[in-house]
């Protein structure tokens, strides 16, 4: 992807302004020109964009971001704050029936994930104490009805069919009475996949829905939807009055703009997201992370949030300094692991970082905190002079220094091996293209 | 109005002049000016062209204003024709099925259309006289076997299937096999669907591609690989088509769903930027809803209004 990484796209554009003292409408403009092609790539709606983009002009041109001192990080809040109150703030829950049962209806394009979706949806009502039953209402799709028989199999659910003979309408029905005899208090309504202009099929849906009453109706979308998203929300929210949306195919590269311009037309929440074709993945909906998602940026602005309060602005410009001329020593280096540390757990942190929180390898990296806990000790058992210059680290020393702090000298050796390897990779940034100015930690970034 | 409908009126309309939301764009102004570019970043972004395909395109206009002295909007309109035109050109439509076995192993994301369009294809060369043949290779998706079983039943055509949850590559093997042995004249190989991020099932992919290849090439059968494209899906068909091709060499592609509102322009930047030919697409789900991809038709159809 071309912008994978808003957030460095934009501090270079305000980098380049840099020197140029004040910024000024044309300034933030070109900056929110960025903000507009990394909407667009996600596949956010044209228009939706468009409104976006004119809201946060007028709040962005104001004196408060051209006067800042960090007037990128400044659009990228308010490019935040703004998504963030587009997207919907907290998770949203499916409406559980006091009377039961509780019945659920889905709704769709063809090949977006319905059948599955609602077998991942029986399986988390199951684990939940709830007794689902599918209804098996594709009648149209060859060996739909199968399908669903195998999920049902698998999930040890039962399975609610009249053959593909029958009329999906009359199938939703019988469905009740079936559940009753079954003991079952959660109804999950298979549909053919349609098309939002195809009448005869939309309208079928409608009877559907005015013959057993659903509690809830989820519209499912692919993620890797385009443009046309609108146009599919549109027409299925206004002829069923939807509940909600199950987003699909999340664990795919899709940036997935078409969450925020359904929910920009319908208003409907996004409910849950598919991320994979085993039966357990579903996850529920967070919109924070989608919007993150939908800018490429990872959560970007909750860690420029967490290093603003934490780090010192004074020392973080004269360690800068000392970087570039690789000055840098290691008592340099715990001071800034402290100043870390204050940000929270380093797990949390690396999840922040745009490109890790979503590789899937990493997903269960633990970094222990309880190895930083070693390393401060290691050096903090040195002296001064050794902390400056880590060279006159000989044998013996290191024997006091595992002892003194009570970690091993291969555990001593490691340190010094990676600092050493830092400064080199270090040198090697500076003679190179380091950038000056951008929030960099060095280890970490 | 469907696509579909577009597409029929396309012709008709292309006698008239160039398309309405674009001819829009164009006509009804006296200068070429910003706003002008502006509202045909709408339509092509609209149209899921893509953004680097957009402005690239735009780019292009705005240098040929310079450099060639076009002060007329509808002059203008006549080079973004052309432009258009040479992005998509060099297509054609179809398969050639000139060797004595053809193989046509088809792959996509999920649910994007693949075992509908091998319905398709397998009903066009049916009534054409070939002697057609399947192979249920998706042996991931439950029900998906008996998918295209039901599809062979229809079509009265041979399907090559196994257990589920057997191996794809075996299934692939069987088929080419029997093909030989019963002198069939296409075969085409089901694949499960699978986002072409999981690199595992690329990789089975990818095997089931060589045992095919290593077969084909015995009794020298011609194979191609055909790219099954969503026309819903937005940006991600370049992905989907990069990563398809670099792991088992795409020759074409096919683009579903023509059928709704979603124009599928995203097949520009395919062709444009990996050089991709399209060449069918589906208006539909019943074994006919199949054309061979024409890139006039399809270009009056991507800007045509909705209404
Ligand atoms: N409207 C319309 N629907 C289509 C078209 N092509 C396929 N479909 C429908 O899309 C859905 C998915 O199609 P499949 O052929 O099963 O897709 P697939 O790629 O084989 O799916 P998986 O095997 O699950 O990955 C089915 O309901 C098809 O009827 C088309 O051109 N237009
Ligand atoms: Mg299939």
């Amino acid at each position: 992807m071309i912008f994978s990484n808003l957030a460095e796209k934009l501090q270079d554009t305000f980098d380049k302004l840099r020197g140029k003292g004040k910024l000024n409408e044309k300034d933030v403009k070109a900056a929110l020109k960025e903000v507009k092609m990394a909407l667009l790539e996600a596949d956010v709606n044209y228009k939706v964009v468009k409104k976006f983009i004119n809201k946060i002009e007028e709040r962005a041109v104001g004196k408060e971001v051209m006067e800042s001192l960090t007037p990128g990080q400044h659009v990228i809040k308010i490019v935040n704050e703004e998504m963030q109150e587009l997207m919907g703030g907290s998770k949203e829950e499916i409406a559980i029936s006091s009377e039961p049962p509780t019945i659920i209806m889905m709704a769709g394009l063809q090949g977006s994930g319905k059948t599955t979706s609602a077998g991942k949806l029986a399986r988390k009502f199951a684990k939940d104490g709830k007794k689902p039953l599918l209804v098996a209402g594709d009648v149209y799709r060859p060996a739909a009805i199968r399908q669903l028989q195998v999920l049902g199999e698998r999930l040890e659910i039962p399975v609610f069919s009249m053959g593909d003979d029958s009329d999906p309408v009359d199938i939703a029905r019988g469905s009740i009475n079936y559940a009753a005899s079954h003991n079952c208090d959660l109804i999950i309504l298979d549909t053919a996949g349609r098309l939002h202009i195809d009448q005869e099929m939309m309208a079928e849906l409608e009877e559907v829905k005015a013959a057993v009453e659903p509690d809830e109706i989820l519209l499912v979308v692919d993620a890797m939807t385009g443009q046309d998203a609108v146009n599919v929300a549109k027409n299925f929210d206004q002829r069923l009055d939807i509940n909600g949306v199950i987003l699909t195919k999340m664990d795919g590269d899709a940036r997935g703009g078409a969450a925020l311009s359904i929910k920009a037309i319908t208003g409907k929440p996004i409910k849950f997201a598919g991320t994979g074709e085993k039966l357990a993945d579903l996850e529920e909906f967070h919109p924070d992370r989608m919007a993150s998602r939908i800018l490429g940026m990872g959560d970007v602005l909750s860690l420029i949030e967490k290093a603003e309060k934490s780090i010192d602005k004074e020392k973080a410009a004269a360690l800068e300094e000392k970087l570039r001329k690789n000055e840098f020593t290691l008592e340099d280096f715990m001071e800034q692991m402290d100043q870390v540390r204050n940000m929270g757990p380093m797990d949390e942190l690396l999840g922040m970082i745009p490109g890790i929180g979503e590789a899937k390898q990493l997903k269960n990296l633990q970094v222990d905190d309880k190895q930083l806990d070693h390393i401060e000790a290691i050096i903090s058992s040195m002296t001064p002079g050794e902390r400056r210059d880590p060279e006159v680290i000989n044998g013996s020393r290191r024997k006091r220094i595992a002892l003194g702090s009570g970690t091993s000298i291969q555990d001593v050796n490691r340190l010094l091996k990676q600092f050493k390897q830092t400064k080199k990779m270090m040198k090697q940034l500076n003679s190179g293209k380091m950038k000056k100015g951008g929030f960099k930690l060095p280890f970490f970034g | 109005m469907g696509f579909l409908q577009r597409l029929k009126e396309g012709l008709r309309k292309t006698k008239q002049g160039f398309v309405d939301k674009v001819s829009n764009v164009f006509s009804g102004r006296t200068n070429i000016d910003d706003d002008l570019f502006e509202e045909l970043e709408e339509v092509l972004i609209q149209a899921d062209v893509g953004v680097k395909t957009t402005f690239a395109l735009i780019e292009k206009l705005q240098e040929d204003v310079e450099t060639e002295n076009i002060t007329e909007p509808e002059e203008l309109m006549n080079y973004f024709q052309k432009e258009l035109q040479t992005m998509l050109q060099n297509q054609e439509g179809g398969f050639k099925l000139d060797k004595k076995l053809n193989i046509i192993m088809v792959v996509g994301v999920n649910g994007a259309g693949k075992t509908t369009t091998i319905a398709k294809i397998a009903g066009r060369y049916k009534n054409q006289g070939k002697k057609v043949m399947l192979a249920a290779g998706d042996t991931f998706r439950a029900g998906a076997i008996e998918q295209l079983q039901i599809w062979g039943d229809r079509l009265g055509v041979n399907v090559i299937a196994q257990q589920e949850g057997s191996d794809a590559a075996a299934v692939a093997y069987d088929a080419v096999q029997s093909a030989r042995a019963r002198d069939v004249d296409l075969l085409i190989i089901d694949t499960a669907g699978r986002l072409h991020t999981q690199t595992n099932l690329m990789e089975e992919l990818k095997k089931v591609k060589r045992v095919i290849d290593r077969e084909a090439a015995e009794i020298a059968a011609g194979v191609e690989v055909l790219l099954v494209l969503d026309a819903t899906t937005g940006q991600n068909a370049i992905a989907q088509a990069k990563l398809f091709n670099q792991a088992v060499n795409v020759d074409g592609v096919a683009l579903t769903k023509l059928d709704g509102t979603a124009k599928g322009g995203i097949v520009i930047a395919v062709k444009n930027e990996l050089g991709l030919p399209i060449k069918l697409i589906g208006v539909g789900e019943a074994a006919e809803d199949l054309q061979n991809f024409d890139p006039e038709e399809f270009i009056e159809a991507l800007f045509s209004s909705d209404q």
